[in-house]
């Protein structure tokens, strides 16, 4: 493993870990009070300090670690985390942030981000003071006591609780016989949950104790579970070969030299510190910088072979986790495409072979040639979700943006997130974040009024934006909702006019007033802020959303609120549909429309309409081989496909039935853009194309259809009422 | 090679340019060659309701949805009847600020050509029976004319769009 790859794994984790450090520090914001929220947050930074260490990006470390220090007080509840400390720590996870690009990168941190950094902690001092402090007593309690520091590492053997040994107890004595100083967990053996056996003990101690007590006390602390344990006690500095047997025995986690050491005991955290501190000095005086373990050897009188061992137990720990831990790998989507579009391929050859073979009659070959279909089949569905990401990630983005945007403004707002599981394509998330953030930014803005005047209005306190997703009749739908001051009509009309955007004489709808946000150049705030107003915004909105062939409407009343709702098509989504065919085309019917399916024939029929009586409800139905013109012969076999969508009942009338399939949606590009009723492509098994019905499109279009047609009433008459009316003519 | 017969040949090479031909009726057509990507067998094409005769549906290219155009229809001749030798030209065109694949419907696809500038004559201003803008220029070629198309002109995506949504009125 190459040091480059190894780098590009850091970068991808620690971008992890900051997003779920941001989302960790936004939820103690919200007032989490668990305890776990703070030992996540100090995780992520003690695991971006270290793993910076080990690719000596120094700046990394030397800020990630105050930042630590301070996480680790909190976690100690030596300090509490206010919010004016979390307004501290969210630009200091930003600086990481910062950091870590630069070094992405390759660019130095300029004196701008140093002064940024430096200003940071300097900030942070307040709550850090006390803890520079504290080492210090420690030491000079170290220096002024006789007591030597012992090393003793236990692992305990698993049936010790069966046979009525606790280890709590043992260490109880141990703190009798003098200070525990430091104590580690060993929870390497603990198993998967599935396989943990409550009776069971896995787990293992390291500690260190200062004590005067001889070798023989302390090892009868251990007399009677010695037998079946692995017990170590080293007294400090003397003993090679057992460091050496205890850095073997360290967590495979630690990657730095620094932290094996330490966790072995052969030095100190302080130390640590200084060496590193030399380093650094080294490092701004010279080009040429000693390693660590030089330095240790020198400065720090430890045996050269302890570091050794070390250095080996590093070099090991760093390729069992880029074995291991690596769970994440970040894939070109192009590659992705290519991939899926192979396995396309495969699976239409896939179809000759099966032909081919069953042509041939020879029972086994068919049989091999069936089960390779079966993981090509799982090959596809598992490459088809490679590219499907829930929305969440995203919505979780703007819990920040929304906390700071609110301070900055003076404004109380909280986000509401639903159906933050609802996925689509990554590429697709990634073109949504810029339009929804200039949505959200403006919602904040402008929408939502300043407290003052919501109170006058009678609305709570605090406004709140609410961002939702869901699928719908074959698209996804994403909405942005505030319940703010909703639009003006009356202002942007006068704003239109001024700009000679709208003819003065000119009346429109108030959707059509909405619409015309949209327009560049059009901005209805008063005031230019540094966040929104400047009217460059939504027309950009509008056309990324244009370029995901999806489309945005505004609903907006005033002083209730705004919704957008971005309706995006299902690229590449995948979708269970049903699949059937009218004349000699494949359709696809989305499943969640479906009620039933029943045969044409058996239903009664409504006297002279297309219109059938289904148990007493009148369904009227459209023929898909009449609504395309399709060219083939009535079978006499016709099916009725019953579909629901919203409140209102239809049936769709097909010529054959062939059974639920999992699709995959293709758009069917620009040139179809005007074909109502059709919302997409997707590919059968054989390789074939079909058509995916849009069952709102269809009927929409069918009811234009009749009504150009005869301007009698009709079964679908009205526009959008699909109540059967009555003959008039 | 010495040095001038060398630049001279990179002089042609700017002024040479490849092009596919290919046959629809009687007629030799060639598109730039860079402008297309392959040539498939006919198989199977799916049907689009409700569209106008050039577009003769949607075909599957390696999990890819293509539409595919009847040339012989856009350039205002009888559609192509489907025998042993049709095949689907697919090309990919830069046009509305877009890449665009789509797939062409020919008779048989000829050969490649190269052609200097300079052997290529402009389209006659009438006569031709095409629409001019369709037209990049007409060839010669083994004592045959070949007419040289403007994709981006005869296959405009917009125009194309246009032509589906007249029809669906």
């Amino acid at each position: 493993m190459n040091l480059d790859a190894a780098l590009q794994t850091f970068f991808a984790e620690a971008e992890d870990l900051l997003n779920s450090m941001e989302a960790a520090l936004l939820r103690l914001d919200e007032g989490d009070q668990d305890p776990e929220t703070i030992n996540e947050i100090f995780r992520a930074a003690h695991t971006i300090k270290g793993s910076a260490g080990l690719f000596g990006l120094n700046d990394i470390v030397s800020f990630t670690h105050r930042v630590e220090n301070l996480l680790d007080r909190a976690r100690d509840g030596k300090i509490s985390i206010s919010s004016d400390l979390l307004s501290i720590l969210l630009p200091c996870r930003d600086h990481i942030v910062q950091l870590v690009e630069h070094a992405k990168h390759n660019r130095a941190n300029d004196e701008a981000c140093l002064a940024q950094g430096a200003s940071l902690l300097q900030a942070l001092t307040p709550w850090l003071e006390l803890s520079t402090a504290l080492p210090s007593i420690i030491e000079s309690a170290r220096i002024q006591t006789d007591a030597q520091q012992w090393v003793i590492s236990m692992r305990f053997g698993s049936d010790l609780l069966c046979n009525g040994m606790e280890p709590l107890s043992i260490l109880r004595f141990l703190g009798t016989l003098g200070q525990i100083t430091t104590i580690t967990t060993i929870t390497d053996n603990l198993p998967d949950l599935e396989t943990f056996n409550p009776e069971q003990l896995y787990l293992g101690f390291e500690l260190t104790l200062l004590s005067d007590a001889s070798q023989q006390q302390i090892e009868d602390a251990f007399m009677f579970v010695r037998d079946d344990s692995d017990i170590e006690i080293i007294p400090p500095r003397n003993n090679i070969q057992a460091y050496t047997n205890l850095i073997n025995a360290v967590p495979d986690t630690s990657q730095r030299l620094g932290e094996i050491l330490v966790k072995s005991h052969v030095i100190s955290y302080q130390d640590l510190e200084s060496a590193l501190a030399v380093q650094k000095n080294q490092a701004k005086t010279s080009s040429a910088v000693d390693m660590l373990g030089d330095i240790l050897i020198e400065e720090q009188e430890v045996p050269a072979e302890i570091i050794h061992a070390a250095l080996d137990k590093q070099k090991k720990n760093i390729e069992k986790k880029n074995n291991s831990e690596s769970r994440f790998i970040r894939v070109d989507a192009d590659r992705l495409d290519t991939l899926i579009n192979l396995i396309g391929e495969l699976v239409i050859n896939r179809q000759r072979v099966d032909l081919l073979a069953s042509k041939t009659g020879n029972a086994t070959l068919m049989e091999a040639v069936t089960s390779m279909g079966n993981f090509t089949e799982s090959i596809r569905d598992a490459a088809l979700t490679l590219r499907m990401v829930p929305i969440g990630d995203t919505f979780q983005k703007f819990k920040r943006v929304v906390r700071d945007t609110a301070k900055s403004l003076n404004k109380e707002i909280e986000l509401e997130i639903e159906g933050a599981e609802t996925e689509l394509d990554r590429s697709m998330v990634e073109k949504l974040n810029d339009p929804l953030m200039h949505i959200v930014r403006n919602a904040m803005d402008h929408g939502i009024e300043p407290v003052s005047v919501r109170q006058s209005r009678g609305k709570p306190d605090a406004g709140v934006i609410k961002l939702t997703a869901r699928h719908e009749a074959g698209n996804i739908v994403i909405g942005i909702h505030d319940d703010g001051g909703g639009l003006n009509v009356d202002k942007i009309r006068k704003k239109a006019i001024a700009n000679g955007i709208l003819d003065d004489a000119a009346h429109f709808s108030h959707q059509e007033i909405f619409q015309l946000i949209f327009h560049p150049g059009l901005s209805t705030a008063e005031q230019v802020t540094n966040l929104s107003g400047r009217g460059v915004g939504m027309d950009v909105v509008r056309r990324n959303i244009e370029e995901l062939q999806g489309g945005i409407e505004i609903d907006s009343e005033e002083g209730i609120g705004t919704s957008f709702s971005i309706r995006l098509p299902l690229t590449l989504a995948i979708i269970d549909g049903f699949h059937v065919t009218a004349g000699q085309i494949d359709f696809i019917v989305p499943q969640n429309t479906i009620l039933e399916c029943v045969d044409l024939k058996s239903l009664p029929h409504v006297q002279g309409q297309n219109c059938v009586n289904l148990r007493g409800d009148q369904v009227p139905y459209i023929r898909l081989r009449d609504i395309f013109s399709l060219q083939s012969k009535n079978t006499g076999r016709e099916k009725i496909v019953v579909v629901q969508f919203g409140e209102r009942r239809a049936g769709i009338v097909v010529d054959e039935l062939h059974g639920e399939i999992q699709t995959v949606v293709k758009p069917m590009g620009p040139i179809f853009q005007a074909l109502k009723g059709i919302g997409g492509s997707s590919l059968l098994g054989t390789g074939a194309v079909a058509l995916i019905l849009d069952i709102q499109q269809l009927i929409n279009f069918a009811i234009s259809r009749e009504n150009t047609r005869n301007n009698s009433q009709s079964n679908f008459a009205n526009g959008t009422s699909m109540t059967i009316q009555e003959q008039t003519s | 090679m010495n040095q001038a017969s060398k630049q001279k040949k990179n002089h042609q090479a700017e002024l040479t340019k490849q092009y596919l031909t290919f046959r629809i009726g009687h007629e030799n057509y060639g598109l730039e060659l860079s402008q297309t990507r392959e040539i498939i067998e006919y198989s199977g094409i799916t049907e689009v309701p409700l569209m106008p005769n050039f577009l003769r549906g949607v075909i599957n290219l390696r999990g890819e949805v293509v539409p595919v155009i009847d040339l012989a229809v856009r350039l205002g001749r009888k559609a192509i009847e489907v025998q042993k030798r049709t095949c689907i030209i697919v090309v990919e065109l830069y046009n509305n600020e877009q890449n665009h694949v789509l797939g062409l419907l020919a008779d048989a696809v000829s050969e490649v050509i190269e052609m200097d500038e300079e052997n290529i004559e402009d389209a006659p201003s009438f006569g031709a029976n095409i629409r001019a803008d369709f037209i990049q220029g007409i060839a010669k070629c083994d004592d045959e004319f070949v007419v040289l198309l403007d994709a981006n002109n005869a296959l405009s995506i917009r125009e194309l769009a246009h032509l589906v949504e007249a029809q669906l009125q």
